[in-house]
């Protein structure tokens, strides 16, 4: 379980309460307006943004001093989630061990997780020889591999077309179905968040709200869902 | 709480930092501590202040007037060749100093092409000794500098402005006015202010082209006080005085100047509608041509005389080869070693004091750092033994600003762009550098790695200190050469030095970009 206790996070002028829990294997959306703090959220929970107060845990254990890597998280950014100069296996085996010395057994994950996303015999392409779903796909095998508990998106299909998109998202799901994960997705949009999430995080006012069920936030949204979604 | 993690340690650069930041600071302080009081500043050392200060002072105002004529012709004509031209104009930075002066004599000089052509017609040679040659070989150097600095100025004018005066059909005078006056005057202080802290500390031509009691730099004069009096304490005093005019001169070029004229995109040619009358077409011709003209006759004389007795050259001069080679990849991996670290560190935000370390290398001379270590390590060892590993560290140290110009922006997008990822992944440290860093930085390096290389191997300052008769740098040996009056032999050997300069920028920035990725 996911747990953030009278956490308040600082970044920059901008400052965020959180006060949450998040079960696990839940698929949770993370909406609000734009500036509001989902990224912030995040960055706090992957540890690109260090707590002001407060304590972050998962299954009871701290993570607060933790440095990123040492989390039991995998992230997808926005964009930048591939090393260019690096071909397919590399990024993917890069989830492995960051020394990309890979032994046997591992090589052979790498090209299973690759298979598993759609992209057999893709292991030496580099991203600038493949398109944007196909680079998308890279970075799914990556989060496969890395069998972490937390899966953070951080809108990391927002270039693509709506269909591609949609895709991504359901293999999103399959693949943390699959290992058990907990997802956190930030989204913009209301039926994303539909599609696929049990919970919405709503992330405005300097305040993210403690997860709700998706479909009883939509029937009868609070005034601050109200007045975002216009 | 933890600190923010980060993707590589801030500590190598730092360190880096520290040591550039000691061995600079610590010459200073050798030359301060050994400077004798009871020397004054006499009469030759008032003329040398002043010839300084005028030869300056000429070089960068003739050199940033040319240059606004010809940055205004090639911003708004577009030809073939142009991109030729504006990368050529680039090349003077390092080209062996050298290796232009005895282009320029051969050109200009008593025996020159010019003089022979005078005296043709029955007219005086030229004399390129004294305060004009001095100024002829730093506006060669420099016009280009100006040049490409004032270009980016132009450059920087955003496209719609000029699409907005051309529907209003502004031409000539008023798009001048209108645009081009305020502009300049943003971008020509700078311009100005470069170009004159580098005709400060230029050594070479004022050892080549100046001397007597008429022509003499600061400069140089620490080299005689040195090299015929051994006077240390005058050496230091002089220094101290350089050191003052150095640091005044850089502080004032860092404050007005934002381009460093290394800007890529420079020959992107912005679409103009104005100056199509033919008066406008033919004056932007003549001035680009005059000044390709001035660039390409020095080089291409040094070629052609050089040509001839490139085979038969003594064995003196493939020592002094070997030499420079050493020297030269000693100096290049320092720079690397000092700047990657440091730009990695500046890169993380926690560069302040480094970056300072970075440009203190402006501040002081090459001569005044060597008469420093001098100091240092004259007691302890003998300073011919050391005059190539002092020569290595010397050019390294004046290269180290520049290579981080060309390494810290590449460093900051990396590490902005990827930083978060790696440190996901859990690569922080060597993996991060190894996989991430290094790779997406080897354009940079390259360049930044090139740009040592030749500075190194046509550097000649603080070697003429150190060496003795056994011992000599190709440049060096050049000087030599022509001091002897072995012209021949000394166009071939410059010619060599430039093969071997422009070769090793050249494979080092090719080397670099070879099949890297966007």
């Amino acid at each position: 379980m996911l747990k953030l206790e009278g956490c308040v996070i600082r970044n920059g002028a901008f400052r965020l309460e959180a006060d949450m829990e998040v079960a696990r294997g839940r698929r949770v959306a993370v909406i609000g307006p734009s500036g509001g703090g989902k990224t912030t959220l995040l960055e706090a929970i992957a540890g690109f943004v260090d707590l002001e107060a407060g304590r972050l845990s998962w299954d009871g254990a701290d993570m607060g001093g933790l440095a990123p890597g040492a989390r039991p998280v995998a992230m997808l950014f926005q964009e930048g989630n591939l090393f260019p100069h690096l071909t397919a296996a590399q990024n993917v085996g890069l989830g492995l061990r960051a020394s990309l010395r890979l032994r046997m057994d591992e090589r052979g994950a790498v090209r299973a997780a690759l298979a598993r996303v759609g992209l057999e015999g893709f292991e030496a392409r580099k991203p600038g020889d493949m398109s944007g779903g196909q680079r998308a796909r890279v970075a799914l095998a990556r989060v496969l591999v890395q069998r972490r508990a937390l899966l953070l998106l951080d809108e990391p299909f927002a270039a693509l077309g709506p269909a591609l998109k949609a895709e991504m998202l359901d293999m999103v799901m399959d693949l943390a179905g699959e290992t058990g994960a907990t997802v956190l997705m930030v989204s913009h949009a209301p039926e994303d968040a539909r599609r696929i999430a049990d919970e919405v995080v709503l992330v405005a006012g300097g305040r993210a709200h403690p997860p709700v069920e998706t479909q009883a936030l939509f029937d009868d949204p609070p005034e601050a869902l109200r007045d975002y979604l216009g | 709480m933890a600190a923010r993690a980060q993707p590589v340690s801030p500590w190598p650069g730092l360190g880096a930092a520290a040591i550039v930041a000691a061995l600079i600071l610590g010459t200073l302080l050798a030359v301060a501590w050994r400077a004798d009081a009871a020397v004054r500043f006499g009469g030759a050392d008032w003329a040398a202040l002043r010839f300084t200060l005028l030869q300056a002072v000429l070089s960068s105002v003739l050199s940033v007037a040319l240059a606004v004529p010809v940055a205004r012709a090639l911003a708004r004509r577009r030809f073939a060749g142009r991109h030729v031209l504006i990368a050529l104009l680039g090349a003077p930075f390092i080209l062996p100093v050298i290796v232009a002066i005895l282009g320029l004599l051969t050109v200009f000089g008593r025996a020159g092409w010019i003089s022979a052509a005078l005296g043709a017609i029955d007219l005086p040679p030229l004399s390129i000794y004294g305060l004009h040659g001095v100024v002829l070989a730093h506006v060669f150097f420099n016009l280009p500098l100006a040049t490409r600095l004032l270009l980016q100025g132009w450059q920087d004018v955003p496209g719609e402005r000029f699409r907005m005066a051309a529907t209003l059909g502004v031409d000539g005078w008023a798009m001048w006015r209108l645009i081009e006056v305020p502009m300049l005057l943003r971008v020509v202080p700078g311009a100005l202010a470069v170009v004159f802290a580098l005709s400060l500390t230029s050594f070479a031509v004022a050892l080549t082209l100046g001397g007597g009691p008429r022509a003499t730099t600061i400069e140089l004069a620490i080299y005689q006080a040195f090299r015929f009096d051994f006077d240390l304490g005058r050496a230091a005093m002089l220094s101290g005085v350089q050191l003052l005019l150095t640091g005044i001169a850089a502080w004032c070029a860092l404050k007005a100047g934002q381009g460093d004229g290394f800007g890529a995109g420079l020959d992107r040619a912005v679409r103009r509608w104005d100056g199509t009358g033919a008066g406008a077409r033919v004056l932007d011709v003549l001035w680009v041509g005059l000044a390709a003209l001035f660039l390409l006759l020095p080089l291409s004389a040094i070629v052609l005389a050089g040509l001839g007795s490139l085979g038969g050259l003594p064995g003196v001069v493939w020592q002094a080869v070997l030499v420079s080679l050493g020297v030269s990849v000693a100096s290049t991996a320092l720079v690397l070693l000092l700047a990657v670290p440091m730009a990695a560190t500046v890169a993380l935000g926690r560069g302040r004091a480094v970056e300072m370390a970075g440009i203190l290398g402006l501040a002081a001379s090459p001569l005044v750092i060597g008469t420093g270590l001098f100091i240092m390590v004259y007691r302890v060892a003998d300073p011919a033994v050391l005059a190539l590993p002092v020569t290595a560290l010397v050019n390294a140290l004046m290269a180290l600003p520049f290579a981080l110009r060309i390494l810290v922006p590449q460093a900051r997008e990396v590490v902005a762009r990827y930083g978060r990822l790696g440190l996901s992944l859990d690569m922080a440290g060597g993996p991060f550098l190894r996989h991430v860093l290094l790779p997406r930085m080897r354009a940079q390096i390259g360049f930044a790695a090139g740009l040592a290389a030749a500075l190194s191997m046509g550097d000649l300052g603080v070697i003429a200190l150190f060496a003795d008769p056994d011992t000599a740098t190709l440049p060096l040996q050049v000087y030599r050469l022509m001091g002897a009056y072995r012209m021949d032999d000394a166009a071939g050997a410059a010619l060599l030095l430039l093969i071997l300069s422009m070769g090793a920028f050249w494979a080092l920035d090719r080397g670099g970009r070879w099949n890297a990725e966007a």
